[in-house]
Order: structure tokens, then sequence, then C-alpha cells
């Protein structure tokens, strides 16, 4: 009887706990979301000044995320342990892949199936658009062009960036030479459209230049020149403002990789009676090849996706259309969904090898 | 030894003024864009901007009034007119281009930090193939996802909103952040987390406590690239912060100002101006991070 009593008691009370238990791991979610709701329609409502909306939404929207965190750790540490560790790595690499699903992955996807229909999405046309985009004569103008960007534009900012890298290194100004250079970098494209137009912009001969290089050109007595409508070369005017944008980038992974050279390496050379040339070349780009290869890789990405500088200096025209651009007039000019997604796969098809390299480097590590 | 003293004075001569040349090349287009904002209108359109130095020398700051300000606001313009021309409230720009870039840069980083720190330090099913498709996502061109997500946007009343390009950019950069972050993290040694693991430490004390204020050079110099990258962003904030001038961003309206002002240069590098300095207060304050960061994530050794 007693026993019973008891037992009840327990069971009661273990009950009263469980339920407790539940509440209050919905109340904390529960709280989170109403302070979030509260935070977006203030903003969505408010006539506050622009100042304290900003402040607000600031706030509201970087603490929201840590709040989020924070709950989704709290709820699932109130789990049983069994089910708590399993979903303990999702906790933190669940926010990471939803995003990624809805803003990159889905979107890859639906055009991958976009590709194989026409303009309208609706017929299907089987392999019809990727036909276009290995045949058509523009199309392989800007392959070849695509080409040209990754070559020159690729190997002119690491050759320069390495040249530069290594130079610095032996200068007691290296600081500033290297800021100096790294300065392009922080430059939006469409600033960089606006200062290049001062290098190339074109006049009349016989009229004052105010393009640097039209004035370089009649100081020497020689015409000026459109420089734009100059094919081929009109391509390399362009992959030039690249390599002016990324070399900065380039020098300062290089440089930071060469302060990793052992000097007893150096020093071994040098008593063996190799000359600075043949250090640089037999010890410390063999040293720094890896280095090399990672900074190639993401310049070679950045060259293959090249959309700005082309869209806002010459809108592809003159013979200097890159993949990019053709994607961007199939979409968002002619409205050609089909081919303007078979494009985009194109590309992403491209950068495979790149991929693949960078893919092997994910080796066998052990995690807890 | 004298002899070779003098042969290396000679070369770090020649090295310095080898650099000293290449430091000129690559300077001179942005001191020809700042020469050009302070010179007054008809200069700038008719001569080079190096004739400063020479015969056209008059300077002016009208340029940079006239694009901060506000409404209309009047000057004297070289034929000794009284001018009155409307402003371009690059300020309002200025305000909203940080409403937008603050969170676009840390969001991201918080996310991808955890994402990083999970993938190199716990086991959980498809650990590999989710890793592989965020590395393979590194390579997507954003135009594919335009489309589409402007049409979630649109459903959800998202269009035009700081959240909705707060997460456009989380979207977008999460891929580089989480590669990045991932070469950083998978390199601390490993006894660091076996022993707060053997104490029972739960995973989120150790991402908090140790995982974060150790990736501090490599969180630093990803935010440098995150910010650049929003602060110079134009096609997704078209996109999705559409064209109202209340929510306008600086590239915004300074891609307006390109085509309504294609004409006016002066305004134009004035403009350009006042859009770079951000960014290059950024970089040359966080400088040393960077370089740091940088090197974790992309050196082998």
């Amino acid at each position: 009887m007693m026993e019973r009593r008891i037992e009840g008691k327990n069971l009661g009370a273990q009950a009263l706990v469980a339920i407790g238990r539940v509440a209050v791991s919905l109340f904390v979610p529960i709280v989170a979301f109403v302070i979030l709701w509260a935070g977006f329609v203030f903003l969505r409502d408010s006539n506050a000044s622009q100042g304290i909306i900003a402040l607000v939404a600031i706030i509201w929207g970087v603490g929201g995320v840590a709040m989020l965190f924070w709950v989704a750790d709290w709820v699932v540490n109130r789990l049983p342990v069994m089910a708590a560790k399993k979903l303990q790595p999702f906790v933190f690499v669940g926010p990471a892949l939803v995003i990624l699903a809805w803003y990159l992955f889905l979107p890859t996807m639906r055009s991958l199936y976009l590709s194989f229909f026409d303009a309208q999405s609706k017929t299907f046309v089987g392999l019809a658009n990727y036909v276009f985009a290995f045949t058509d004569s523009k199309m392989l103008e800007s392959f070849v062009n695509n080409l040209l960007w990754i070559i020159l534009g690729t190997g002119g900012a690491v050759g320069f960036g390495l040249v530069i890298a290594l130079l610095a290194d032996r200068s007691r100004f290296e600081k500033v030479f290297k800021s100096l250079i790294f300065m392009p970098m922080a430059i939006s494209f469409v600033g960089a459209g606006v200062i290049w137009r001062f290098v190339y912009a074109y006049k009349p001969a016989g009229e004052d230049q105010i393009g640097l290089l039209n004035a370089l050109v009649s100081l020497f007595g020689k015409d000026p020149q459109a420089w734009f409508t100059l094919r081929p070369w009109n391509n390399i005017f362009l992959i030039v403002i690249l390599i002016w944008l990324q070399t900065g980038y380039a020098m300062v992974i290089i440089s930071a990789a060469l302060k990793g050279v052992p000097d007893s390496i150096i020093e071994a050379g040098r008593i063996d009676g190799a000359g600075e040339m043949r250090i640089i070349r037999s010890i410390i780009v063999p040293y720094i090849f890896s280095t090399l290869v990672t900074v190639s890789t993401t310049i070679i990405i950045i060259s293959l996706k090249i959309f700005d500088i082309v869209f806002t200096m010459t809108n592809g025209n003159y013979g200097t259309e890159v993949i990019a651009s053709m994607q961007y007039k199939q979409m968002f000019r002619f409205y050609h969904y089909g081919r303007g997604s078979a494009i985009a796969i194109v590309l992403v098809i491209a950068v495979i090898p790149v991929m693949w390299y960078n893919l092997r480097q994910f080796g066998k590590r052990e995690g807890f | 030894m004298a002899r070779a003293n003098v042969k290396k004075s000679n070369w770090t001569i020649i090295v310095n003024l080898v650099l000293l040349v290449l430091v000129i090349i690559w300077s001179i287009p942005i001191l020809g864009l700042f020469i050009s904002s302070v010179r007054p209108q008809d200069n700038v359109l008719t001569t080079g901007w190096w004739t400063v130095f020479g015969e056209h020398g008059e300077l002016t700051f009208d340029n940079y009034r006239q694009v901060l300000g506000g409404r209309g606001y009047t000057f004297v313009d070289s034929a000794g007119n009284t001018v009155r021309a409307s402003g371009d409230n690059l300020s309002q720009a200025f305000l909203n281009s940080f409403t937008v870039t603050i969170p676009s840069v840390i969001i991201p980083i918080l996310i991808a930090s955890a994402a990083a720190f999970a993938f190199a330090w716990m086991i959980f099913p498809g650990r590999k193939f989710f890793f592989t498709t965020v590395v393979a996502l590194l390579v997507v061109p954003l135009q594919i996802a335009l489309i589409p997500i402007l049409r979630d946007y649109q459903g959800l009343g998202l269009t035009g909103s700081y959240l909705g390009i707060w997460l456009a950019h989380t979207g977008f950069g999460l891929p580089l952040g989480i590669y990045l972050l991932y070469n950083y993290i998978s390199t601390i040694p490993r006894d660091v987390f076996e022993s707060a693991f053997l104490d029972g430490a739960r995973p989120m004390i150790v991402f908090s406590r140790l995982v974060l204020p150790l990736s501090v050079p490599a969180i630093a110099s990803l935010a440098i690239f995150q910010f650049l990258w929003v602060w110079n962003d134009l096609l997704v904030a078209l996109v999705f912060l559409g064209g109202t001038a209340d929510v306008a961003v600086l590239t915004q309206r300074l891609a307006t100002m390109v085509g309504s002002r294609g004409q006016d240069w002066h305004l134009l590098t004035a403009g350009a101006f006042v859009a770079m300095v951000v960014p290059l207060a950024v970089f040359f304050g966080l400088q040393r991070y960077f370089v740091e960061g940088l090197m974790a994530g992309s050196v082998k050794g």
C-alpha cells in the first residue's frame, strides 16, 4: 500500500518533471521566435530615423543568428544522450547546408533541368541549347577570349605577384611597396571602370588627349587609338585591368609563403656556390610550389567567371565577349532561359578539373 | 669582403628601383582618379589630369560637395556664373552600404565557422559528400541563382528588404567562407580538442571558447574578403534591393551616376573615390591579420 503510493507519487512526479522539461524546451524556442518576429515587424513598419533603423537592423540580424545557434544547441542538449550526440553536428553544419541548398545547390540543379528546354522553359529540346553553346560564332569567340583571360590574366597576376614578392622580400621598404600594389584589391569593378577610362580614353588626333595611353602615344608622334575597338588587342587591354586588380592578392599570399622558406636551405645553396637566380629557380620556387598552385587556382576561377570588367568597359562588343557575359545576355536581355542555363552549366563543367584538384586535398581526417 | 658589400648594395639599389617603377605604374591609375576628382568640371573633360602639375593647376572640392550633398546647392563656376545643381546624396547611400555590409559580413562568418568546425572535427553521416558539394559550389556563378531566388523572395515578401540581401550575401559567401575556415580550423592541433572533449565540454563550448578565439587570424582575413566583396558588389544589390533611393547602396548610386551623368566625369571620379575610402581604410587597418589568415588557409607545408 505504502509502496504503491510512493510509486504512484514518483510516477506523478516524473511525469510532471517530464512535462515541465518539454514545456521549458518549447518555451525557450518560442520566446526566441517571438523576439525575432517583433524585430522583423519593427523593421518592416517603423518610421524611425534611418540611423536608428540601421542600428536595430544590425543588432537584430547578427544577434538573431547567434541566438538561433544557441537555442538549437540548448534544445539538442535537452534530448536523450544518444539522440543529442547524433544531432549535435547538425546544429553546427545544418544552417550552412540549408542556406547553401537554397541559394546555390537547388538553383544549379534547376538550371541543369532548364538547359534542356526552350526559351520559355516549356518544350523539351534535348541538347539543342548545348549545340548552340558549342557552335554559335559568338560563343566560340567567347571561349577563345576566356582562354586568353585564363592564360594571360592568371599568368600576368601570378607572374607579377611572384616577381614583386621576391623583390620586396629583399627590400627595406617592403611594407610600403606591398601596400601600394595591394590597393587596387579594395576597389569595386564599377570604380575600376571609372579609373581605367582615364587611361584608355580616346579623342581624335589633334585634340588634347585626356586618356593617359593616348597622351603617351601622341607624345611619340603616333596617332591616338580607340583602344576598345582595336581587335584582337582590345581583349588584352581589358585583361590588363584584371592583372592590375589581382596582382596584389597573388603577391600577398606568395610573399607569406616566401617567409616560410627556411633560411638554412638557402644558406646551403649559397655555400654550394649557387647565384641568386639559381637559388630562386631551384630552391625557392619548388618550395612554394603548392602555394603557387593555390593562387593560380583562385585566379583561374576568377578569370573563368569574369564578367564585370567586360560588361562595364565594352559590354562584350568589338569581339570581347566572354562566357559569363554571353550567359547574362541570354538570360536577362534575350530572356532565353534554356540557352542561358546551358551556358551556365558549361561554365560549371569547365571548372571541374580545378575543383577536382582542390578536392584531393580533403584528406582522411579523423573527427571526434 | 669589401667587394661583396659593394656588390650587395648595388643589388639592393636595383631591387628598390625596379619595385619603385612597378609601384608607380600600379598607382598611376588611382592617382589619376584622385586628381581628376578635385579638378573643375571643364578641365576634367578637356585636358589630361597630369596637366595639373603645369598650366591647369586649379583645384576644387566642389565635386565632393555636390556628390555628398542631399538637396540642391549652389557654386560659382569657372566663368563666374552662379550655378545651381542637384546633389547625388551619397551620404544616405553611405549609411545604406553600412547597413547592408556589416550583417552580411558577420552572419556568414558565424555560420561558416560553425560548419567548418563540424567538417573538421566532428563525425556525422554524409560529411565527405557535403564537404565535396560545398567546394563544388565555389565555382557556381551566382548569376544562376538570381532568378529562382528572386521568385522565392517575391513569395516571401523579402524583396527590397535588408534581411533578403543579408541572406543572399550569406548564401553566396558561404562556400569560400567554409573552405577558408576549414583549412585553418583543421590545422589546429588535435590535442587542443582532445583534452577539452575528455573533460566533457560540450561542442558549443569548445566552439565558442576555443575554436573562435584560435581562428581570429583566419576570421579576420575572411572578414576583409567578404567586406570588400559585399561593399563593392553591384549585381546582388541591384537584383535583391531594387532601385528605390532610400535603400540604394553606394555602388548602385555610382552605377546610376555612370548612366545618368555619363558626361559628368568630375562627379563620377569624386563618387568613385568616396566609395573607395571605406574599403581602403578597412584594408589598411586589418592588413596584419589578412596576411596571417591567408597564409594559414593556403600554405601547406
